[in-house]
């Protein structure tokens, strides 16, 4: 047995390489936890826990002279499924109510309401929002505006009134007709939550094999540090894949997300994103080459900037451009934006490409740092 | 034949906490082909630095090192198709069973397909792993991992093996094996082998040494050539009515004296070239001593090489100071009955009874995983007994009242002191940990530096001490309250033979002062500084006593004067039958 | 005791402190986050880009252009000539909204009837999408007032006049800022608390501090300690950046807050303590610590409202200390909010606290093998 051409037989190594990988994943059960138990317990308890559509919203009734007209109105409330309406005796309570929390509103008609509503400068209907959460407070408003606007029209219909109205918006909303938040979270969770396990997968594996010991062993074999990479790349992007295809199929079937582009186009950028997020964990293993640093950096790094950065929840337009800026550099805004088109746009080549392509190269930034920083020497 | 690894003027530095450390410096050699060279030095000395160099892990400061006429450096992926290398802590997937880890290296060394059969069946059957191929590796032994670490590193034979102090932690019988493999690939597959360790007395056993010692090639040659300097200077002293450990604290720093340490029955004294043995006995004022030559060993040559003539330091001088009130009432200190710990369905502590008496000095002596760590964690109440029971100053530690932990001191295993803290800050906290006064802390504080030769580093992180720096401090810690009891848990491993001397100077002076100490250990020769000691195994005592009467168990025709080794390699070997 | 706890507490310090590796840790990155996080999190639309497809082209049709084109949210990226135009800029949302009017858009309104105005919007992020058309409907609500205006047509017999409390002008960031306080105060709080424990007993130090005379309850007092002091620090440096820079009004009580914030500390530490005491191993902590902080902070009502949840998940936030601070937070901040409202938010927390700060005082002692 002389020693061959060192360079020969990669295909044996690399193959040697991953089956280890394997062994390891079955063996240690963390990571399988990390990659399917893990997606499947975050996605269904976000999925279901994350919702911007304020249903049921409590709102406080006050009427100061109950009549038949006050009542008609506020029947139109009570029958909308957006409110949850409590009548109130006076301002005094309705006031008291708003202020512990227990009504995010107050539908407050006067004395005259009746008799005002007759006259032709019409009746003021006075509406108190709690403006802490500006953005339920909005929403809120807005069903209060719908419920008062089908309500007139009714009302004026049953006597016969003409209602001036000089333009009438007609809205069509895209993509999404019922505006359920879910549709939009539930993709934008799944790039969240790979983020998560791509990072906790990787972050830690490096810095292990520096920690036991094994990667001098390694070194020494005639396994190049490009072949010990790709078999961890291959085998925790194997495993990444598992845990990206149960959030998809969840996204789908359990929160019934319409899927309206092509499966294989999510597969290919799902792909794309999760080399990326494998890239940056095995960059934050190999930089710190220590388990502890490397799990700080991964807490600080991985999931506020993604839950906060990546356009998930927070619309990045509206971001000063500095922050903008700052965006560019979360793997997550690019994913999300991608899936959030194909789920509910479709094919839509002009988000999907760019953003794929943005995806390719922070891809190619980790696996060069990592490949780069990770020579086969000690120092 | 040309030399199969040839140094020449090898530097290498690495700076660690702001510090530059030189690891090797001008360090020039050749190693033969064909036979076992062993790197012996105390940690530190550059020895992993060295290997690391010649597997071309790292690259060299200055000079140059060739392996098997390759540049090492250089044509690094060429040296490591052609050597095996075993680092320190071979990297075995503790989570892949023993064939998947043969496996996973086969395939990495190219070993083509149709050959594994055979090579395993080879290195199954050398290191007596055979039985054990579905075991995963992190349930072997110490010695069964190292020599799994040994066959996968053979799977392809390489014609040059480095073994990076293949026996740290591994148990006499699991060595002797070790070294009977080694002795098998020279003898009957020609393989050269270069072999670091920081055992002295695995030295012997090489047919040439290289003797590093901070990052200096001290020495080297043939191991009889450096005993062979010693011979009419080493001697074995006896003085009746006298103990040992006193005996030997009188004679250890006198003038012409290189080495006096205890071995059981008797001191081994080490002369200077000059100095005349019985002259040297009459100084120490203990001259009616019985003298008797002692065949040299390659350790006299090492500590004559590291000492030279100046004199041994004067450790424990002041030990008195540091010394327990003492307590009334004589009977045993320690009590230990039939104390039984389990972790899952595994006896660490199979039924262990022993005691310990005031101002004793009782060594419980075995291998890793023999069940010492979880013995002494249950004493100290870190750890409850499953069954049994024992009794530390008349208290069970784990209920006692904090109090009672007022007066014991502990020192782990691993040094355990706040790395980010300097030395002084370390040993403030643990006094005040101890609730001492600010008066007594300073007064305590002023004491340890200068006992411990600390003044020093006194502001320095104490993580970036050297390890023997570490031991001293670890031990000033467990010290500044004055207990009465010392735990000692692997106190000196990992720590160079002249540290290990001032290290017993200490113990043996704190023993005198009436202090009762309870110590750890793994190395055979410091069961002989003990006054008595429990050869433990498998979680159970197989033997206590004094040193010489567990020795003499193995006394027998063909070995008439059995060393600790001896004696334990027998009693472990008959409890297996 | 004192002595043995103040010890204890000093080493931390000292231990925290002394590597300005780690003293940057703990201080720069919540500041950055703090100044990134408050610019990034809020759902106000600054900029809107939309389309116009204009087929009238009249002096009305311009007038109304011309009112979006005034609002400060509205940017216009394109005029379009074809209906054909609109799918493409939308789909690569390029615009989030396009306004289409139709071809007898003038003519309509001027005979007195109702002119219809085609709203497209992208629905793909619906709260955007939503936010947007309130936006159009405002425009359009005020151009048919000033329109019944300036015709003498008769109004509405009944009009909304809608006020907002607390945030007159829904500042979406006045929400999110005091929220964004409590999350940093807890990340910070987990990174210094629930790698403590693990760390000291992969080091050995545990043990050593076991054998000295220091009760369980004492180790955990000078655990504790530190990492309340930190971030108790820490979260008034936030809430001096909040009000001096984000200028989020400050109005309620500072004892009440504070009183709030030490019992969210309290919990905080708890859950730090109960995570490190409960690892084995660095790794596990932070994986526990992950486990912890990634739900506590999404089920907070951070983002989205607790009221929005479904019940079993609302069930589940009530073990959440953050969401109670982040109640107290914006009640005190926004709403002025005192002792008087505020004793529903503080008391769970306090038996969070007192629950997992016993837990882990316990295990320090039960599990350490």
């Amino acid at each position: 047995m002389n020693p061959s051409d060192p360079r020969g037989g990669a295909g044996m190594r690399l193959a040697g390489l991953v089956r280890k990988e394997f062994l390891q994943i079955v063996r240690d059960p963390s990571s399988i936890a990390i990659a399917f138990v893990m997606p499947i317990f975050l996605l269904v308890l976000f999925g279901y826990g994350v919702s911007l559509d304020a249903d049921h919203v409590p709102v406080a009734l006050v009427a100061e002279s109950p009549s038949a007209d006050t009542a008609d109105f506020f029947a139109s409330l009570e029958a909308s499924h957006y409110f949850a309406p409590i009548r109130m005796n006076g301002m005094a309570e309705a006031d008291a109510a708003l202020r512990q929390g227990r009504v995010s509103a107050i539908v407050h008609l006067r004395e005259n309401f009746a008799e005002r509503l007759r006259r032709p400068d019409g009746a003021p209907i006075q509406v108190i929002v709690n403006g802490v959460d500006a953005n339920t407070a909005r929403l809120a408003q807005g069903y209060v505006t719908g419920a008062w606007g089908a309500w007139l029209t009714r009302w004026a219909g049953q006597r016969g009134m003409d209602l001036n109205t000089p333009v009438r918006l007609e809205q069509r909303v895209w993509f999404n007709s019922e505006l359920r938040s879910r549709n939009y979270l539930v993709p934008g969770l799944v790039a969240i939550i790979m983020t998560l396990i791509g990072a906790l997968l990787t972050a830690l594996v490096m810095a292990r094999e520096w920690e036991r010991g094994t990667m001098e062993a390694l070194l020494v074999t005639p396994a190049t540090m490009s072949e010990i990479l790709l078999g961890k790349l291959f085998a925790y992007f194997i495993l990444g894949t598992g845990g990206m295809l149960l959030t998809v199929g969840l996204a789908v079937g359990l929160f019934e997300v319409p899927l309206r582009g092509s499966f294989w186009v999510l597969w290919v950028c799902a792909s794309l994103f999760l080399l990326a997020a494998l890239g940056m964990g095995l960059t934050i293993s190999t930089l710190a080459r220590n388990q502890f640093v490397a799990g700080q950096i991964a807490i600080i790094a991985t999931f506020l900037p993604a839950f906060l950065l990546s356009g998930f929840i927070f619309d990045i337009d509206s971001m000063p451009p500095g922050v903008q800026v700052v965006t560019h550099a979360i793997v997550a805004r690019y994913f999300v934006a991608i899936v959030q088109t194909l789920f509910l746009a479709g094919d839509v080549w002009s988000v999907v490409l760019p953003n794929a392509l943005a995806l390719v190269l922070m891809a190619a930034l980790f696996l060069g740092i990592t490949w780069r920083k990770s020579r086969k020497r000690l120092d | 034949m040309s030399p199969v690894l040839e140094a020449r003027d090898l530097a290498r530095a690495f700076t660690a906490g702001g510090r530059s450390i030189q690891a090797l410096n001008g360090v020039s050699f050749t190693i033969q082909p064909g036979r076992v060279t062993g790197l012996i030095g105390p940690d530190g000395a550059g020895k992993t630095t060295l290997m690391r160099l010649a597997a071309g892990l790292l690259v060299p400061d200055a000079g140059s090192i060739r392996v098997l006429d390759l540049d090492a450096t250089r044509d690094s992926l060429a040296v490591q198709a052609a050597l095996g290398y075993m680092p320190q802590r071979f990297g075995l997937y503790e989570d892949l069973s023993v064939q998947e880890n043969l496996d996973l290296y086969a395939d990495l060394q190219g070993v083509p397909r149709s050959q594994r059969a055979k090579r395993y069946a080879e290195l199954m059957h050398m290191t007596g792993l055979a039985p054990f191929t579905r075991r995963l590796a992190g349930r072997l032994s110490g010695g069964m991992k190292q020599k799994l670490g040994l066959a996968c590193t053979l799977v392809r034979a390489p014609r040059l093996l480095l073994l990076d102090e293949p026996t740290v932690g591994v148990d006499p019988v699991s060595r002797r094996e070790l070294w009977a493999i080694v002795d098998r690939l020279v003898r009957s597959e020609g393989m050269s082998v270069l072999l670091s360790t920081a055992y002295l007395d695995e030295a012997e056993r090489c047919s040439a040494v290289i003797l590093l010692h901070e990052g200096r090639v001290l020495d080297q040659g043939p191991p009889t050539a450096m005993s062979g300097r010693m011979a009419g200077r080493t001697w074995a002293v006896t003085r009746t009515g006298q103990r040992n450990r006193d005996l030997q604290a009188a004679l250890d720093g006198q003038p012409g004296v290189v080495d006096a340490l205890v071995q059981g029955e008797h001191v081994r004294l080490v002369t200077a070239v000059d100095a005349d043995a019985a002259r040297v006995l009459n100084q120490a004022g203990v001259a009616e001593a019985t003298l008797r030559p002692l065949p040299p060993r390659f350790e006299d040559g090492f500590i004559d090489l590291l000492r030279g003539h100046g004199p041994a330091g004067s450790a424990g001088r002041n030990m008195d100071a540091a010394a327990g009130a003492g307590h009334a009432g004589d009977g045993p200190v320690i009590r230990v009955d039939g104390l039984r710990r389990r972790f899952g369905d595994f006896w660490a502590v199979d039924g262990v009874s022993f005691q310990v008496q005031r101002g004793e000095i009782f060594g419980l002596l075995g291998a890793n995983g023999a069940g010492k760590s979880t013995t002494f964690r249950m004493l100290c109440g870190l750890l409850p007994a499953s069954a049994g029971s024992l009794q530390v100053a008349g208290l069970d530690l784990r209920h006692a009242a904090s109090t009672a932990r007022g007066r014991i001191g502990y020192m782990s295993q691993k040094f355990s002191l706040y790395g980010n803290l300097s030395v002084a800050q370390n040993l403030i906290f643990f006094s005040s940990a101890y609730g001492l006064g600010r008066h007594a802390q300073q007064e305590r504080l002023a004491w340890a530096l200068a006992e411990f030769e600390l003044t020093a580093q006194a502001d320095q992180l104490s993580a970036d001490l050297s390890l023997g720096y570490k031991q001293r401090l670890a031990m000033a810690c467990a010290l500044m309250h004055r207990p009465e009891i010392l735990f000692l848990d692997e106190p000196t491993s990992g720590v160079d033979p002249l540290a290990r001397r001032e290290f017993w100077q200490r113990i043996n002076a704190l023993a005198r002062a009436g202090v009762t100490v309870l110590v750890t250990t793994h190395f055979m020769e410091e069961a002989e500084y003990c006054d008595r000691l429990a050869i433990m195994a498998a979680g159970r005592i197989l033997a206590t006593g004094e040193p010489g009467t567990i020795k003499l168990l193995a006394r027998s025709a063909e070995n008439p004067e059995p060393s600790m080794e001896d004696a334990f390699i027998h009693l472990v070997e008959g409890e297996a039958t | 005791m004192w002595q043995r706890i103040l010890a204890l507490v000093r080493k931390e310090f000292l231990a925290l402190f002394k590597d300005p590796k780690s003293r940057m840790t703990l201080i720069v990155p919540p500041m950055i986050q703090l100044l990134v996080f408050g610019y990034a999190a809020t759902f106000d639309l600054k900029h809107i880009p939309y389309a116009i497809y204009d087929e009238d082209r009249s002096a009305v049709s311009r007038d109304l252009e011309a009112a979006f084109a005034g609002a400060p949210a509205f940017h216009q990226v394109a005029a379009l000539s074809a209906e054909g135009e609109i799918a493409p800029l939308v789909d690569a949302r390029r615009v989030l909204v396009v306004v289409h009017i139709g071809p007898r858009f003038a003519a309509k309104l001027l005979s007195g009837r109702t002119a219809p105005l085609q709203v497209i919007v992208d629905g793909r992020n619906s709260n955007t999408a939503m936010a947007a058309l309130g936006y159009v409907r405002d425009m359009v609500d005020r151009f048919n007032r000033d329109w019944i205006a300036a015709h003498g047509l008769q109004g509405p017999p009944a009009a909304l006049v809608t006020r907002a409390w607390f945030n007159p002008n829904l500042e979406s960031r006045w929400f999110f800022i005091p929220g964004i306080v409590g999350m940093l105060t807890l990340v910070v709080t987990m990174l210094v608390t629930a790698l403590t424990v693990a760390r000291e007993r992969e080091q050995g130090t545990f043990d050593q501090l076991l054998v000295t005379p220091m009760r369980p309850g004492e180790i955990l007092l000078g655990k504790a300690l530190p990492g309340f002091l930190i971030g108790i620090v820490q979260a008034t440096v936030i809430l001096l950046i909040a009000t001096l820079w984000f200028h989020v009004p400050l109005l309620g009580s500072l004892p009440a807050l504070y009183c709030g914030l030490a019992l969210f500390l309290l919990s905080g530490v708890g859950a730090g303590l109960l995570i490190s005491s409960l690892a084995v191993t660095q790794q596990q902590g932070l994986l526990g610590a992950f486990l912890f902080m990634v739900p506590a902070v999404i089920l907070s009502g951070f983002a989205t409202p607790i009221a929005n949840m479904p019940e079993a998940v609302q069930f589940i936030t009530l073990i959440d200390p953050l969401r109670y601070f982040l109640v107290i937070l914006r009640k005190v901040f926004l709403e002025g909010a005192g002792f008087d409202v505020l004793t529903d938010q503080l008391w769970p927390m306090a038996v969070i606290g007192v629950v997992t700060l016993g837990l882990a005082s316990w295990l320090f002692r039960h599990r350490m093998y």
